[in-house]
């Protein structure tokens, strides 16, 4: 029976570089996806070593004003869309359809064209730096008009940004139709894993702002080559429109980096503490609450625009209430682990900084959300230690951990346990050597995106590119212990984790080219 | 510092706990600047609120999280237990928040109100950003200045000891008077700025084509230093506020000097003047206004900012030249310096360009040429 089944499926596969390009394979494309997002977060993060030394000291020393704006234009840029987003989808190819039974993804063709169109976005994104008058320097905002006043690698970055949306779309249409169609029987949605919900709701997210970003973004290539006057207030228009569209694009962008970090700390949490995810239903309505909130908060980035006090006042009631939700998550994180059988593997140390550094950052937004403080710290070094407590302790770590936590059932190999610690230790301690004092240094009145600061910001800016130059040396080592265990190791077997309980692990390690021939049954 | 009764009652308590300390030390500033303003220091105060709220937040939600990674170990023996949900619980662990979140609201609301309420201000002044220099136009009392960095370039670039104010200087700050309310209205010329001072708890963008407005009222003199918040390009460092609060009879003695300063400009510029001369006043024009693009060297920026030595517009005819650093070039970083600076400073600054590194035109204008074009543009 099982041969009859297999027989249409033993079709041969192309090898070699062929065997990427051409691949429709979930966990194919899932793992050009992670490297695709390792080598942009390795460039990015390049980039951000640069600006750290440039700030190691006052004065100017490696690069000119010029240089630095493109620096911190580009790292933000590709660090959001071509890192961090791309890793996520990568753990949603792998992991969406392990985790709920099925075969491969719903459409896998369309799902080799989201992943095959990101190289040629990056390639467009690199190249601009070697365009005249180098990459685009507007930030990663792209605020006009200073954007209007842009060479032609901003209008490469326009046409490289809707090639990564394109992408991001297709991608997340993929992910919930996968999730809605392709349940093994059985499984009902509230008994999906967590992690498929967080990005079931991302995917949903995506497809609604993305296409906002495309808009506003065409909007500053026609007001730059064809004569319209959107944000020129000379031609009737608004620059603060801009702000406006791009922020209800940007704040739930914000949340599409972050959901599904949840997702991966809720999973990674119940299964060293060997119980249950405390209060399941009410982590599914807390993500969902986030998801609906971040709607209706992105004028919290515009306090000093100069809106008005009942603008002022509505979105800042409504940033607050993103606590409460929040709040939730980490309360049943921590109620996961009381009482558990705790270890601390690698990917169990990550998901607990994860929780406690993201709520650091957490708390900062909180001091962030208030008006009159807001008004004092918006573009300040607070907001940039703050969106890294974020981003980095919040999804990149998550990243890191999802991968030592999944690594075994994806190559067959233990990873090297000790060099994980090494890797996890050197990054955490790092991490808030590098950020920590930046609020600090934003307190104190230092502005982000300055390429030379006043001398009494010295200290702490020594102090934070010292960190951030271990930071970046840290994921070498990552890239090491990821290399050596896709190589060889201890075998993993089918299930590592004593504690682990979905789908996935009733597969061998790696799992077969299509995954779920026949549906598990799920009670 | 303690000009003021309740914000050093929390001084003492942040220290202990080390997180938020006042201004102890000017290298190892943590907190935000000792405020000289009303408003300021309502800011200061609700930070401090929410900070130790946050602290306790932080420590009843850690410390059984902590509790439970040193105690409930599988290397200890704890055997996991079964519990996985407790409505009461999580109801509770939702409400409380929203409770928190109220007692926050409510004062923080009362100072949103405080900080836009800018009606009976005693002075308006109009302050318009530029690529990178501010301007500051007193309204109703005919004085207008430009506002820019005054730290050297050699101390940017490492060839000079840094001085005390680095890159928080500027050669004409914002005289204003003490304990009067002063109302500032924004705009900008080519992007978006924005002007912060954060001893007074003002930062607001100037959004070029519309008007935005902020005030403060300063109680005690001094010298208050902030600088421009929103990336405007490549002179986004370099662009620092100086506000200089002195008490009113002060304000008014200044306000009188800087009249007839004015009037005495007016009369020079009607004169000839020597080639020399011309050159060396624009060589300081040249310096404030056009170095951060086409750097010192006249070599600009090759593919961002045109170099000027050599170029064909700054060795070509005069009136063509005259034109481009008049008029400005739209779409560019090239900003019409006729609405900003004088007839004396653009003939100079002319008559620098054209005589400087490689080029030699040995010819220069004279402000009543820059005079006469202004004239027929009706400027």
């Amino acid at each position: 029976m099982e041969e009859v089944l297999h027989a249409p499926h033993h079709e041969e596969h192309p090898s070699g570089l062929m065997r990427w390009v051409t691949t429709t394979n979930h966990k194919d494309i899932g793992t050009l996806y992670l490297w695709f997002s390792l080598s942009m977060f390795l460039f990015a993060g390049s980039l951000a070593m640069l600006i750290r030394a440039e700030l190691f000291q006052p004065g100017l020393q490696l690069v000119n004003p010029a240089v630095f704006n493109q620096l911190t234009a580009m790292h933000g840029l590709i660090m959001i869309f071509g890192a961090i987003m791309p890793a996520f989808v990568g753990f949603a190819n792998w992991q969406v359809p392990l985790m709920i039974g099925a075969p491969d993804m719903a459409f896998p063709r369309l799902n080799n064209w989201s992943f095959w169109l990101l190289p040629v976005a990056a390639t467009l994104l690199l190249s601009s730096f070697f365009a005249p008058g180098g990459a685009m320097a507007a930030g990663w905002t792209m605020y006009p008009p200073l954007f209007i006043q842009g060479g032609i690698s901003y209008d490469m970055t326009i046409l490289a940004i809707h090639i990564l949306g394109l992408s991001s779309i297709m991608g997340a249409i993929n992910i919930i139709v996968t999730i809605l169609n392709l349940r093994a029987p059985g499984m009902t949605l509230m008994k999906m894993p967590l992690f498929v919900w967080t990005w079931l709701i991302t995917a949903y997210l995506l497809v609604a702002v993305m296409p906002v970003l495309a808009s506003v973004i065409t909007m500053l290539l026609t007001d730059r080559h064809f004569g319209t006057h959107f944000f020129n207030a000379g031609g009737g228009g608004d620059p603060v429109m801009f702000q406006h569209i791009f922020w209800f694009f940007g704040h739930p962008e914000v949340y599409i980096m972050i959901l599904p970090a949840f997702g991966i700390v809720s999973t990674i949490i119940p299964t060293f503490a060997r119980k249950k995810l405390f209060g399941y239903t009410s982590m599914v309505w807390a993500v969902a609450s986030i998801a609906f909130l971040s709607f209706i908060v992105w004028a919290h980035h515009m306090f000093t625009t100069g809106m008005p006090v009942a603008g002022q006042l509505f979105f800042m009631y409504s940033t607050m209430l993103i606590a409460i939700p929040t709040g939730v998550k980490v309360f049943n994180w921590v109620a996961t682990l009381w009482r558990g059988s705790l270890t601390f593997e690698t990917p169990m140390l990550f998901a607990i900084a994860v929780v406690c550094l993201f709520t650091i950052g957490g708390f900062s937004g909180v001091v962030l959300a208030l008006v009159p403080v807001d008004i004092q710290l918006q573009d300040t070094y607070y907001v940039v230690a703050h969106f890294h407590y974020v981003l980095f302790s919040g999804a990149a770590m998550s990243i890191m951990g999802g991968i030592y936590y999944w690594l075994p059932k994806w190559t067959g190999h233990l990873y090297d346990e000790t060099l994980g610690k090494w890797h996890f230790w050197l990054t955490a301690i790092a991490f808030n050597v590098t950020f920590f004092p930046m609020h600090f240094l934003g307190l104190a009145g230092m502005p982000r995106r300055i390429p030379d600061y006043a001398l009494q910001f010295a200290d702490f800016n020594m102090i934070s590119s010292l960190g951030a130059f271990v930071l970046g040396l840290a994921q070498l080592l990552f890239m090491y212990t990821v290399i050596k265990c896709i190589r060889g190791g201890q075998p993993a077997g089918d299930k590592p984790w004593d504690g682990a309980d979905s789908l996935e692990w009733t597969l061998s390690s790696p799992p077969p080219y299509h995954s779920f021939n026949t549906p598990p049954r799920v009670d | 510092m303690g000009q003021r009764s309740h914000w050093p009652r929390y001084r003492g308590v942040a220290l202990l706990a080390g997180v938020a300390a006042g201004p102890v030390a000017a290298e190892y500033a943590i907190n935000l600047a000792p405020p000289a303003t009303a408003i300021a220091r309502q800011i200061y105060d609700l930070h401090t609120m929410v900070l130790w709220i946050c602290f306790g937040i932080f420590l009843v939600v850690f410390l059984p999280m902590f509790y439970a990674i040193w105690r409930h170990r599988k290397s200890l023996g704890h055997q996991a237990h079964r519990f996985h949900e407790h409505p009461m619980l999580e109801m509770a662990w939702t409400a409380a928040p929203a409770v928190i979140l109220v007692v926050m609201a409510i004062p923080t609301t009362k100072v949103v109100l405080a900080m836009k309420d800018t009606a009976a201000s005693d002075i308006s002044i109009k302050v318009t950003g530029r690529q990178w220099k501010w301007e500051y136009e007193y309204l109703g009392q005919d004085l207008k200045f430009i506002s820019s960095s005054a730290t050297p370039q050699a101390q940017i670039d490492n060839q000079a000891a840094k001085g005390e104010h680095y890159l928080l200087e500027v050669d004409r700050p914002l005289v204003v008077p003490t304990g009067q309310k002063v109302r500032l209205v924004f705009t900008a010329e080519d992007v978006i700025h924005s002007w912060w001072v954060p001893a007074l708890g003002v930062k607001q963008d100037a959004v070029p084509g519309f008007i935005r407005d902020a005030w403060f009222t300063i109680d005690t003199p001094g010298t208050y230093r902030g600088q421009c918040a929103e990336l405007c390009g490549v002179g986004h460092g370099f662009m620092p506020i100086v506000v200089e609060a002195v008490p009113p009879a002060q304000y008014a003695a200044w306000m009188t000097e800087q009249k007839t300063q004015l009037a005495a400009a007016k009369s020079s510029a009607e004169k000839e003047f020597a080639l020399a001369e011309l050159v060396a006043q624009g060589e300081k024009v040249y310096v404030a206004n056009c170095a951060a693009c086409h750097q010192a060297s006249g070599a600009g920026i090759p593919g961002t900012f045109p170099a000027l030595d050599g170029s064909p517009v700054v060795t070509g005819p005069p009136a063509a030249h005259l034109e481009r650093v008049f008029k400005g070039r739209a779409g560019t970083a090239m900003q019409p310096f006729g609405k900003q600076l004088s007839d004396l400073e653009i003939a100079a600054v002319i008559s620098y360009e054209r005589n400087s590194w490689h080029n030699k035109t040995g010819d220069g204008v004279q402000p009543s040429v820059v005079a006469a074009l202004r004239a027929s543009l009706g400027k």
